[in-house]
């Protein structure tokens, strides 16, 4: 369904250029569930911020449905593929109520039946109509990233693109929102492609897996294998043995 | 319930509740700084008695007394609390009718600058690039001429009078709000909530509008409220110097030059302008910082 | 004999509603080993880290029963013994370096600056400093000990704040979330360092972070906070065998790359764990 093929994000910082993403590839499946893995710096963020238009590409092609994507994005792209933002302290409007942050791409897509649709959403994530009309700051981080994922999901995008969705959050709340994820898509035969720097997580939520580093791909992996430990490169299996903790043996 | 529960209650249940709700408790924290409660006093007087001005004074601004007995009597002459000008006005009723004018300057300025200058300023820091360039470098050249100066080659051009000056302040006294909101702007631009919606397809004009500049209108009004006092004082600057308000309006600066020829023997003809401009500067200067703290997001804490 | 010993510490905010306590009567001695304090956020941890070096920020006040450290009572310390014994007896390390180091100073002459507060000579200093970045495994320490603070990579500048805390040999170091701004990888190694530096110094360490897994892998004793108060007190090693429904509660939800649990199981928390 969603096809990326060489894709090159370059940014331009004045005098020098910095190479963010070089040469990615990968296919997400109608339904699918796609993880991307990688440390700070290693471009996998950048990657769905290309694939929305956030950021440049420099090379490479991303097709929906087999049409490469036009520049800038149209309307109806936005209806289709939406985005989850990391920092759900930073990606709500702090001067905004839930109610006018849901509103607000109904508004600007011209959807109708704007009241039921906002009670809907709230449903859906599991807040409910009291949480209406309060602000940002009358919210925890969970509750936050579930008006996050109201506002994605208020314009019934098929794809949904996730950044880090629960890395700023509790681990308590992060199994809170995994869940309502993981909900979400049974329900909606959503698409995801999610990000995160924890292969737990991954693991846990996609099928399929790139791990990224230096913007590149290192390797792809299905879950089986990760959970194999069938890992074909050394950075995969340096990335397993820290997602285990800290271990005294090799200490010495 | 009360309406002090209504208003604080954590689960609104509709826009107006949430947005009251939020005012009264931002009301609350200014509350808390009572300079910043004097500052508000003294603007909510200004305002007063700029309104009733023809109740409150006791005698007519413009016509003088008899000028043979009654020119410049000294302060708490009987009838005359404030003593007495040259023309033999009363300087308390010219100093009421000439809070009209001041507010009126105020005013004006703040919906003349405050615009041009939210929408120079988030123009630019949203687009970046040569509309980022075009723009600023039009606001430094503004912003190179000292004000008073500026203003006064304005009025030259238009021609002195109390309205010219206003607008001649109003353009010259935009650049700052322009730099600020271009700063707030920058920090805005990148950030997630704005991208998302970005994601929804909005337009630049919905974002900038709708987005950009709520957040940046706090800092502007903190920024123009602190101004007031300057602009007031380039007011009564364009005043004294016979550029604004034209005799025998009661414009407070020109009050000023008028009583300089006296200020040694009628020290009060001069002096009474001045306290007066004093105080309401003091005003705005103390509501300003008040402002600020409760409106400020980067000073709470 | 016990490095710290901390009885019935309580840090208090005034807020609209009146005083709020944050940390309700923790307990706790601390010999010279690694202990690590796990809570969610808003569970007083951090807090309890900051008035153990007497830094709990005002408007808010820390009072404890007992507050020891080798033999000194810490709460009635003047702000001037409090000078002497931070940083050159206990130190801190915070979770991101970039708000911890002097942006516009070159990384060695802050360290440098430490050790010569503490009545070093100048070329002893720079000898010493050198040293210190070299035991952080700087690879470079001549490169680092000239670099601003903007220049290095998160790990890196982690390691330098550990240097920081370390030039003077302190007996205590508190680490408030040393790692969670880094990688996996490197979070490891910043981790190794540590490991190395309480075994080889003898320095007891407090370890505060939100992730459960990762101190109890690295700490010998583990204290769970909620809500202000420690609601259980093991040894790593039996973190498996933990009895408080929170303690649980948290090492269950986290997913784990073998576990297929859908859905994963939340915690459902109970009003008396605050009690």
């Amino acid at each position: 369904m969603l096809t990326v093929e060489n894709l090159e994000v370059t940014f331009s910082t004045g005098a020098e250029d910095v190479q963010a993403v070089r040469g990615v590839s990968f296919d997400v499946a109608r339904g699918e569930s796609y993880g991307i893995v990688g440390e700070s710096g290693s471009g996998k963020s950048t990657v769905l911020r290309a694939i929305c238009g956030l950021a440049p590409t420099s090379a490479g092609r991303i097709a929906l449905d087999g049409q490469p994507l036009p520049r800038p994005r149209d309307a109806g792209f936005y209806r289709r593929v939406q985005m989850v933002f990391q920092d759900p302290y930073a990606s709500l409007h702090p001067r905004h109520t839930v109610d006018s942050v849901l509103s607000e791409p109904l508004a600007i897509q011209g959807f109708d039946r704007r009241d039921e649709r906002i009670a809907r959403a709230l449903d859906d994530v599991g807040l409910g109509q009291g949480f209406r009309f309060r602000y940002p700051h009358q919210l925890s981080g969970g509750q936050r990233q579930r008006v996050a994922v109201a506002r994605a999901l208020i314009l019934e995008p098929q794809i949904l693109l996730l950044d880090e969705p629960t890395s700023a959050l509790d681990a308590s709340i992060q199994a809170e929102v995994l869940n309502l994820l993981d909900g979400l898509r049974a329900e909606r035969g959503l698409t995801y492609v999610l990000v995160s720097h924890d292969l737990a997580v991954v693991s846990h939520m996609c099928e399929r897996l790139l791990v990224m580093q230096h913007g590149q791909a290192v390797e792809e992996l299905t879950r089986d294998a990760l959970r194999a430990r069938a890992a074909g490169t050394d950075y995969t299996r340096r990335l397993l043995k820290a997602s285990v903790g800290f271990t005294r043996e090799d200490a010495a | 319930m009360s309406t002090r529960e209504w208003l604080l209650s954590e689960q609104p249940a509709s826009r107006r509740q949430a947005r009251l709700g939020q005012g009264y408790r931002t009301w609350l924290a200014f509350r808390g700084n009572w300079l910043a409660m004097v500052g508000l006093g003294i603007v909510l007087a200004l305002i007063v008695i700029a309104a009733l001005a023809d109740v409150l004074a006791p005698y007519n601004p413009v016509t003088g007394g008899d000028l043979n007995t009654q020119r410049l009597l000294p302060p708490l002459s009987p009838g005359h609390l404030l003593g007495t000008d040259d023309l033999a006005r009363d300087i308390l009723s010219r100093l009421i009718h000439g809070t009209r004018l001041t507010l009126m300057v105020v005013a004006l300025v703040a919906l003349i600058a405050t615009p041009i200058g939210l929408l120079v300023g988030t123009t630019a820091g949203y687009f970046g690039g040569w509309v980022d360039t075009v723009l600023m470098r039009l606001t430094d050249i503004v912003l190179a001429f000292p004000r008073l100066i500026l203003a006064l080659a304005f009025v030259a051009a238009l021609g002195p009078g109390i309205e010219n000056a206003i607008i001649a302040i109003a353009i010259t006294s935009w650049p700052p709000y322009a730099r600020l909101a271009r700063a707030e702007t920058l920090t805005i631009r990148n950030s997630d909530f704005i991208a998302a919606t970005r994601l929804q397809g909005a337009s630049s004009l919905r974002i900038i509008w709708k987005h950009i500049v709520p957040l940046c209108m706090s800092s502007v009004i903190i920024r123009v409220t602190l101004d007031m006092a300057g602009i007031i004082l380039t007011a009564a600057g364009v005043g004294f110097l016979g550029l604004g308000a034209q005799p025998p309006q009661p414009e407070w600066g020109a009050m000023i030059a008028g009583g300089r020829r006296f200020l040694l023997d009628q020290w009060w003809v001069a002096t009474m302008p001045g306290l007066a401009i004093f105080v309401v500067s003091l005003g705005f200067n103390l509501l300003g910082d008040g402002l600020r703290d409760v409106l400020d997001p980067k000073g709470r804490k | 004999m016990s490095l710290l010993a901390v009885e019935n510490l309580r840090v208090t905010f005034p807020t609209r509603q009146g005083p709020s306590e944050v940390v309700r009567g923790v307990c706790f001695t601390l010999g010279r080993e690694r202990l690590g304090i796990v809570g969610e956020s808003g569970s007083g941890k951090s807090q309890t880290g900051r008035a153990l070096l007497g830094l709990t920020p005002a408007p808010g006040w820390a009072s404890a029963d007992r507050l020891e450290f080798d033999g000194t009572d810490l709460r009635s310390l003047s702000a001037r013994d409090w000078r002497r014994l931070r940083g050159k007896r206990m130190s801190m390390v915070m979770q991101d370096p970039k708000f911890s180091l002097n942006p516009v100073m070159a990384v060695g002459k802050q360290l440098m600056e430490v050790l010569r507060i503490h009545g070093a000579g100048r070329a002893e200093a720079r000898r010493a400093a050198l040293e210190m970045l070299e035991a952080v495994q700087i690879r470079d320490p001549e490169r680092v000990f000239r670099a601003y603070p903007h220049e290095l990579s998160g790990g890196m500048g982690q390691r330098v704040m550990i240097a920081m805390m370390l030039v003077s040999a302190p007996d205590l170091l508190i680490a408030d979330e040393p790692t969670s701004a880094l990688d996996v990888t490197i979070q490891i190694e910043v981790l190794r360092i540590l490991d190395k530096l309480v075994s080889e110094r003898g320095m007891g360490l407090i370890f505060i972070s939100h992730d459960l897994r990762l101190v109890s892998s690295f700490c010998d004793r583990v204290l769970v906070m909620y809500a202000g108060r420690v609601v259980e007190e093991l040894r790593a090693a039996d973190l498996g065998q933990a009895r408080h429904p929170y303690t649980q509660g948290l090492l269950n939800c986290l997913p784990q790359i073998d576990g297929d649990r859908r859905p994963l199981p939340v915690l459902n928390r109970e009003a008396s764990w605050a009690e």
